[in-house]
């Protein structure tokens, strides 16, 4: 018995440290609870929210850009597509089956739903078709009954009511593509679209806006259980161009009606804002932020007119006798002519072993600077080249805006190119030829400009030599009073432009089919060719071929600047024809025609204006020009 | 003057009556608790809804409790003449399920009795205590201390708990062997043992884990290293810990745990309830728990000491050790400090084996209370 005595005394000790090793594991899960519960609390439920809540970001409407009276040229425009949730449909197949229907699908779309419903969770919606038109979203909503689970989304997307005729003025927008700049979050929403050229671009952060936030809970899954906050976004802030659509369309108008290629640009000339800006022909940027197929793609990459290039900033050309302008500032300017010089033409001129040609092949005559300007004699500017050398010519050239950038602020623009001695050196090691500043001094050889350059050539001889520079946006006041003055002689410069009055206004002189008066408002500009060919010694012997005997790709370019009023000039105009065989048949129309726009649409420039100011716009534009 | 339920100072049987009324309602009140706490958590599990857990919950407790008052009723004297037997019992059925387990597919352990599952396992945790207590009760503390007379008991504990290993079934096997190890710790089993068989198990560890199943072996591995894996076998005991944490000092409310209501936090209505539990009361739930559950083991031990006979303490004792494993284990797991082995919380997770061994435990602890002043032979 004693023995049975010590085994429960055994007992009950050890019972005891048991019992208080239970005590004490079970004060450790205190301890831990403590440690997990209040030490580390803070940590774990920022954890459990990171879980719960998810963010989406709220893409805000992108900025409209209206022309210069308002008219809205880049829109946002309701995108609907058809969508499908595959747990709100008893048969995926019927209901896909029924869809197609009504709308037909095409193996590969059909491919990619199937592909998006198996990679995503069945409460996904998932994307049958977008860019659905209105008449097709009514044909869905009619038939909802054959179709479970099939939803319309609307969404938004840019649309361009104004098309092709905007495009190179405008851009387009695109989905985000690696190489683009990540700075914004928006960026990484999918379908999010950016501006990638034009207008769009250049402005993209201010028509982006701010993107909103919308925090729902999501469960385990990810499926969303109900709003927690919402914070909307800020709207992307509206653009003002200068562009007068009007003017845009005529001119986009007059490139098309003959299937030409080339470029316009009007400015005006006290402030250098671009009132039309076209470069044709060009492309539908609609097609572009809706997602441009393959074919699309590939046609217009073949065209060779080129619809994707900015001829206007892009292209590169020849002045041609434009460049005459120039010559005559820098040769008075110098003192190699004097007003009254007079120089022979007999139609051929030898410098050394080489010929030099005028254009016209019975020769002028005896002219002075202004008829030369008039009739365009290339002798009469061999002649003055001669006298006058290269350096001083480009200089003139560089004061008017030729030979550098005037960063207009799109895309590709290219710098053109005014030669001199250093430059030839540099490029050929060749010393600079005598008969290079001859052909240099009619705007050939080695000289390029854009189209752009050339109207803002033009418009700082026109406003008096006023160094105005092409703006898409508004001068402010300030900025307007401020425009700096180009070092030029006043008498000089009046001089050119009494040659470039009789140009369009004398019978006989290059560019007089192209003349207008409207209510004693007249336009002067100059025309320039520029040929694509050389004109070999054999043809010139027997007879040189006409321009519409030749193929396109062979035809000279035609240019023309001008601009009007011719006594008080207003607008300026800058046109290039791509292989549109001269100056005077190709682009002095046109220039015409859309300065002749412009003045009718200006109610500042009408006779009678007193009566006219109170004249309702839309009467305004019923006005018959005195022919 | 005559009161009934003074007649516990009897020696002599007591009748039904009396036996019921000597029932220790505190106890029974601490229980009643800690079902309650379970069934409130199930019906939140549920999002707030009766089906389909917390409804069943209560409808199994109170037919554990019918059984828990039942085997309260029953003479100590019959768990102690049947002690063996129903350890036999208790064996044989392991055996089937294994046998059905190799016949039928993989992992069996359930016995099919058409109304109810029997899980032989659970039915063993109570066996190897009763058998365990009636042969030590009838050892004398030499036989205890001496090598041979440890034998018998030590193949009785090994066998159970290799047939649940093998199941597999990791958790409860260890549950047996830790059972009892503290009971031959209690009995006068010598330290210098214990540590032998300590150092021969840390040897033959890594031929253990040669043995263990490709989950066994990534549980462990996940125990050691949750982030090792976070999507998969760390992903519950990430998502564990982020609930409980997040839940604070006072929880985020009934009904409003974000973890468990959207479904990060796995298995909420079995082993991770606690889990929900710590989430929705905080703190101050989750200690709630722990220190009724320490009460109710104090209790126990109360019992145990009032006990007349060897037999009984022991019993008291070891099924005492077996709950505090339960809850434990499980509080451990949730908690990151154990690995997840699958043993649920007591009274709280859903699941009718585990409530119906739970409360069978109680009664007979029940039983040892209201037997407390029976002396019981050697025989």
């Amino acid at each position: 018995m004693n023995r049975d005595n010590d085994k429960g005394k055994v007992l009950i000790n050890r019972s005891l440290i048991v019992g208080i090793g239970k005590f004490v594991l079970l004060m450790c899960i205190i301890l831990r609870l403590y440690y997990l519960q209040v030490f580390q609390a803070d940590k774990y439920k920022t954890l459990a929210d990171e879980n719960r809540i998810s963010t989406r970001l709220l893409v805000p409407p992108r900025g409209l850009i209206y022309d210069r009276n308002g008219v809205v040229i880049a829109t946002n425009r309701q995108n609907f597509q058809a969508l499908i949730v595959a747990e709100q449909t008893p048969s995926l197949q019927k209901t896909l089956d029924a869809f197609k229907k009504i709308m037909p699908l095409s193996e590969a779309e059909e491919q990619r739903i199937r592909k998006d419903l198996k990679s995503n969770k069945s409460f996904v919606p998932i994307k049958i078709k977008e860019n659905l038109t209105w008449e097709e979203v009514s044909k869905i909503q009619l038939n909802a009954s054959d179709l479970p689970g099939v939803i319309i989304d609307e969404g938004l997307s840019r649309y361009y009511p104004y098309g092709e005729k905007m495009a190179h003025v405008l851009g387009y927008v695109a989905a985000v593509s690696e190489k683009d700049v990540k700075d914004d979050p928006l960026l990484e929403v999918p379908g999010f679209k950016i501006g990638k050229s034009g207008i769009e671009k250049l402005f993209e952060k201010k028509l982006r806006g701010k993107g909103g936030n919308l925090k729902s809970e999501v469960n385990a899954y990810g499926r969303v259980m109900k709003e927690i906050e919402k914070k909307e976004g800020i709207p992307g802030e509206r653009v003002d161009l200068t562009i007068d659509v009007r003017l845009q369309e005529k001119a986009y108008d007059l490139f098309t009606e003959k299937e030409h290629s080339g470029a316009a640009i009007l400015l005006d000339v006290q402030t250098g804002e671009i009132l039309a800006f076209v470069s044709a022909p060009s492309f539908d940027p609609n097609v572009f932020s809706k997602g441009i197929s393959t074919k699309e793609w590939k046609e217009l990459l073949a065209n060779e007119k080129n619809p994707l290039s900015n001829k206007a900033i892009s292209g590169q050309y020849s002045p041609g006798s434009t460049f005459k302008i120039i010559t005559a500032l820098a040769a008075l300017e110098a003192g190699v002519i004097k007003p009254d010089t007079h120089f022979f033409c007999a139609a051929k001129m030898v410098l050394g072993t080489h010929a030099f040609h005028c254009w016209k092949r019975i020769g002028h005559g005896s002219l002075n600077v202004v008829e030369a300007l008039k009739h365009s004699c290339d002798i009469f500017f061999y002649e003055t080249s001669l006298r006058l050398g290269i350096e001083k010519m480009a200089e003139m050239a560089r004061r008017f805006g030729l030979g550098s950038k005037i960063n207009i602020g799109l895309e590709n623009e290219r710098a053109g190119l005014i030669p001199d001695k250093a430059w030839k050196l540099k490029r050929f090691g060749e010393p600079w030829q005598q008969g290079e500043s001859l052909i240099s001094g009619i705007g050939q050889g080695y000289i390029l400009t854009t189209p752009l350059q050339l109207a803002t050539m033009i418009a700082r001889v026109a406003n008096g030599g006023y160094q105005v520079t092409p703006t898409f946006t508004k001068l402010d006041p300030n900025e307007k009073n401020h425009i700096k003055k180009i070092p030029v002689n006043q008498r000089y410069l009046d001089m050119v432009k009494e040659g470039l009055y009789e140009v369009v206004n004398v019978p006989g002189a290059t560019a007089y089919r192209s003349h207008f008066d409207y209510h004693g408002i007249k336009m002067a500009g100059k025309t320039g060719s520029t040929q694509v060919r050389r004109i070999t010694m054999k043809e010139r012997q027997t007879r040189i071929l006409k321009q519409d005997e030749l193929p396109w790709r062979l035809r000279d370019h035609g240019v023309f600047v001008g601009y009007a009023p011719a006594d008080n000039p207003k607008y300026a105009v800058a046109v290039l024809v791509e292989h549109g065989g001269g100056g005077s048949t190709a682009a002095a129309p046109i220039a015409s025609q859309i300065l002749l726009e412009a003045i009718k649409l200006d109610p500042d420039l009408h006779d009678g204006a007193v009566n006219q100011s109170f004249t309702p716009y839309s009467m305004r534009q019923n006005i018959i020009p005195a022919e | 003057m005559y009161k009934f339920y003074e007649t516990t100072i009897k020696t002599q049987s007591m009748s039904l009556t009396e036996k019921f009324f000597n029932l220790n309602f505190m106890y029974i009140l601490l229980i009643s608790m800690m079902a309650a706490t379970g069934v409130t958590m199930l019906y939140s599990a549920a999002n707030g809804s009766w089906s389909p857990w917390a409804l069943n919950h209560l409808v199994r407790f109170a037919f554990g409790m019918g059984i828990m008052i039942a085997l309260a009723m029953v003479d100590i004297r019959f768990f102690m003449r049947y002690a063996y037997i129903f350890y036999f019992v208790s064996l044989i059925l392991l055996i089937v399920v294994e046998v059905e387990g190799h016949i039928g597919m993989g992992a069996q352990r359930w016995i099919n009795l058409g109304i109810i599952k029997i899980q032989p396992s659970e039915l063993m945790k109570i066996a190897l205590v009763l058998a365990l207590a009636r042969y030590f009760h009838t050892s004398s503390l030499q036989t205890i201390e001496s090598i041979r007379g440890i034998i018998p008991p030590a193949l009785m504990t090994l066998f159970p708990a290799f047939l649940v290993m093998i199941q597999p079934d990791l958790g409860t096997a260890l549950m047996l062997l830790f059972t009892a190890g503290m009971i031959f710790f209690i009995v006068g089993v010598q330290i210098w043992k214990f540590v032998v068989v300590l150092l021969a198990g840390a040897c033959a560890m890594p031929i253990a884990w040669h043995f263990l199943h490709g989950y066994q072996k990534n549980r462990i591995l996940t125990f050691l290293d949750p982030e090792r894996d976070p999507l998969g076998a760390g992903y519950h005991i990430i998502q564990s810990k982020i609930a409980l944490g997040s839940g604070g000092v006072f929880g985020k409310g009934f009904l409003k745990g974000t973890q468990s209501h959207l479904n990060f936090l796995p298995e909420k209505h079995t082993d991770f309830i606690f889990t929900m539990l710590s989430e929705e009361f905080g703190m101050v739930g989750a200690v709630f728990v722990v220190f009724v559950n320490l009460l109710i083991i104090a209790y126990t031990y109360s019992f145990a000491m009032k006990s007349n006979s060897y037999f009984g303490k022991l019993v008291a004792i070891g099924l005492a050790c077996n709950y505090f494993l339960y809850i434990f284990i499980n509080i451990s797991m949730v908690l990151g400090m154990l690995p997840v082995v699958g043993i649920p919380l007591p009274l709280i997770s859903y699941g009718g084996t585990v409530m119906l061994s739970v409360m069978s435990s109680f009664g007979i602890i029940l039983c040892v209370y209201i037997n407390r002043n029976i002396n019981l032979g050697k025989d």
